[in-house]
């Protein structure tokens, strides 16, 4: 039987949740804020909160100093096309580990997971040498490649764990139905896993346009993606955080809306067989 | 078919018939790697009048500090040639240059006039009489103080201060009821952060990081001296939290009144003195970094300057425009553009014997301080490196990273300072004996 939930309780959880909510929100939330002041009052001790001259020359400036629309291009291509040639790959391999696992299946998985642990600095210079070798230093297809084989294992861990939760007979009864096995994973599988498909694709979007080693370190001015654009707004030796944020306001607002209007998919994919 | 087929020919022909001649004559593409300061960014902006005097083209890549170091370095090394030019420092040139890895710039054209470079700037970015880099700004270390609150204490500056003096006034101009603090100075870690102010501080105390055998010299009463002198000062009379405080923290604090004195890199003048950004541009003095009468003083000398990778193909067109942006024309199109306070400075011995540029208020106190520093020599004892605020050998950064992290910990009441000392002197010795130099 259900318990029920008293007023009193859904008000604390409610609080609750806009307060933890509120939290991680707020370094987004001050960055955005600090993008619409001068320089003399991004450094402001005490700092200020909304009562400040608001303005739009940081934009402005960053406009002008940047392209910012190649930034964002590269960006979306580099996240779209690393996450789309992952997904063709992901979701074959993860069918074979869920429905037709081998002795050896969970050591792959492990293996797979393992290769996350090892710090990207440690292949740098490999990697470096194939791109030059190949000619693809500062290309996009270079840096789709690598990001899609970085973020393949946990695409491959996710739609497994989605997979799992499909019963295997009715792939089964497809196949006895003469269901080819291309036929199986395109027209019987995938629709049934869309939610598991979708959360992981925006997951491996929001992972491939937020990755900041590899997009510095293989791109020059081709290629760069936002993560070099924001970049190249920080400064050591002069202040420039307002600007700074203005250049992350527009790198993040992208993602920020795409995440808002898919907020049902991402939940309902992260959380999906986590209660059976 | 035969029409589409011939058709495409043709385009692929003829793109390559563009290609060629783009490659053999005149108008390239440079791609530049810099830093993001105010100097580097105002280059940017007139990078058409290049474009207009010699038909190349610019693509920048403006990354941080420590990130373009990396980047750069990945690529040199690896001879990727992803840069035509790079923008690297005092400490890479000698280094690199000793490596090949760098296009020599000793046959600049003579309009250019490289004799005109000051000379401590040409020899720090020079290896055995080559110069492998070109200034575009250069920089030492001074004291900028509140004239006004100086004054308030009853002390008047001199001209070249002693660290007793600098004292001395910190504890007289401090005023933690408003938020005054006596002297802010760099605390943060890495190497080029707080690393880089307690080495030049330490040679003004007569300390050195090895002695002509490579063997580090933590273990001395100089370097005891210089880390007790710089936290008994800081905790009298620095700002809350001065342990992790770096260049932009000093000036931010700096900037809002908050600091009597400050004693950082002579390009920060422009920033305390620009109204609108400074609340106290108009209350601002400047002196020599101060000594201890031993004969060295701590200040530093660093320099931003352009360099050619020796992958690149466009060799030519990259010297081109290494002349349009260090030579005198570049400075001269800034200041009929922003005025002279904006140009460039610590490049060049013409820019200090400019009439106009001597208005300038913290011009001569810049050029004083650069020219009282030498990178050959800069250590009150012997030692075997050339460098001021740093040692010019490739494990140095990694080293001095590890040090200051050290002291750092010490600073903020994490450890003594002879804890501190101890294990620096301990993973310096180590790491130069697995480097081989012992």
């Amino acid at each position: 039987m259900a318990r029920a939930i008293t007023n009193e309780r859904k008000i604390i959880n409610t609080v609750a949740a806009w307060g933890i909510g509120l939290l991680i929100f707020f370094p987004i939330l001050w960055t955005i804020l600090t993008s619409f002041k001068t320089e003399a009052q991004a450094i402001n001790d005490p700092p200020l909160f909304l009562f400040f001259d608001w303005t739009l020359e940081n934009y402005a400036v960053v406009q002008e100093r940047s392209n910012y629309g190649r930034f964002l291009w590269n960006s979306i291509f580099i996240a779209g096309g690393s996450t789309l040639l992952g997904v063709i790959i992901a979701i074959p391999a993860a069918w074979s580990m869920a429905f037709v696992p081998s002795k050896r299946t969970k050591d792959i998985l492990l293996w797979m997971l393992s290769t996350k642990m090892l710090p990207a600095v440690g292949v740098l210079y490999p990697i470096y040498l194939l791109f030059i070798q190949f000619g693809l230093l500062d290309s996009i297809l270079g840096l789709t490649i690598v990001l899609m084989l970085i973020n393949l294992p946990i695409m491959v861990w996710m739609l497994y764990t989605y997979f799992r939760e499909i019963p295997g007979e009715i792939l089964e009864a497809a196949r006895m139905d003469g269901a080819t096995l291309r036929s199986e994973i395109l027209y019987v599988l995938t629709p049934m896993a869309i939610p598991g498909i979708a959360s992981t694709l925006l997951l491996n979007f929001i992972l491939a346009w937020n990755e900041a080693f590899w997009t510095l370190n293989l791109t020059a001015a081709q290629a760069a993606p936002l993560t070099a654009f924001i970049a190249s707004y920080s400064s050591p030796e002069g202040l420039f955080y307002a600007k700074l944020s203005a250049a992350s306001t527009m790198a993040i607002l992208p993602i920020l809306i795409l995440g808002w209007f898919s907020q049902k998919q991402l939940v309902r994919g992260l959380t999906f067989g986590a209660v059976k | 078919m035969k029409y589409l087929t011939r058709t495409l020919l043709g385009a692929a022909v003829a793109s390559l018939m563009a290609s060629t001649a783009n490659a053999d004559g005149h108008a390239k593409t440079l791609t530049i790697a810099t830093v993001n300061n105010g100097d580097m960014i105002r280059m940017q902006k007139y990078t058409d009048d290049f474009t207009k005097k010699t038909g190349h083209k610019v693509e920048w890549v403006t990354l941080e500090e420590n990130v373009l170091r990396q980047r750069v370095t990945t690529d040199i090394t690896t001879k990727g040639g992803a840069f035509d030019i790079m923008t690297i420092g005092m400490y890479e040139t000698p280094i690199w240059g000793k490596n090949g890895w760098l296009v020599s710039l000793n046959d600049l054209s003579a309009e250019y006039n490289a004799d005109d470079i000051l000379p401590a700037m040409r020899g720090g970015l020079s290896y055995e009489g080559t110069m492998y880099a070109a200034p575009f700004y250069g920089e030492s270390s001074m004291i900028m103080y509140r004239s006004d609150l100086m004054e308030k204490a009853g002390m008047e500056m001199p001209e070249a201060p002693t660290w007793d003096f600098i004292a001395k006034a910190a504890a007289a101009m401090t005023d933690r009821g408003n938020e005054i603090n006596g002297i802010c100075l760099r605390g943060k870690a890495g190497w080029g952060e707080g690393g880089a102010f307690i080495t030049a501080m330490s040679n003004s105390f007569g300390a050195r990081w090895f002695d002509e055998n490579w063997n580090a010299q933590f273990d001395t009463k100089e370097w005891a001296d210089t880390l007790n002198f710089y936290k008994s000062m800081m905790d009298a009379s620095g700002p809350p939290g001065y342990a992790t405080n770096g260049f932009n923290e000093n000036l931010s604090l700096f900037q809002q009144g908050k600091c009597g004195m400050w004693i950082d890199a002579t390009v920060a003048a422009s920033f305390v003195t620009n109204p609108n950004d400074s609340t106290v541009a108009d209350k601002v003095g400047f002196a020599l970094a101060p000594d201890t009468g031993l004969g060295k003083r701590s200040n530093w000398l660093w320099a931003w300057a352009l360099a050619i990778p020796a992958g690149t193909q466009k060799a030519d067109a990259a010297k081109e425009f290494i002349e349009w942006a260090t030579g005198t024309g570049y400075i001269e199109l800034v200041a009929a553009k922003e005025g002279w306070a904006n140009v460039p400075p610590g490049a060049r011995t013409s820019l200090y014997e400019n009439p106009e540029y001597k208005k300038v208020p913290f011009a001569k106190m810049t050029l004083d301080s650069i020219l009282s520093a030498d990178p050959t020599n800069s250590t009150v004892k012997p030692s075997p490196y050339v460098g001021i605020q740093f040692a010019a050998i490739p494990e140095f950064a990694g080293i001095a990273t590890d040090v200051s992290q050290e002291f750092s910990a010490a600073y903020a009441g994490q450890q003594t300072v002879e804890e501190a000392l101890a294990k620096a002197q301990a993973l310096t010795n180590d790491a130069m004996e697995a480097a081989g130099y012992k």
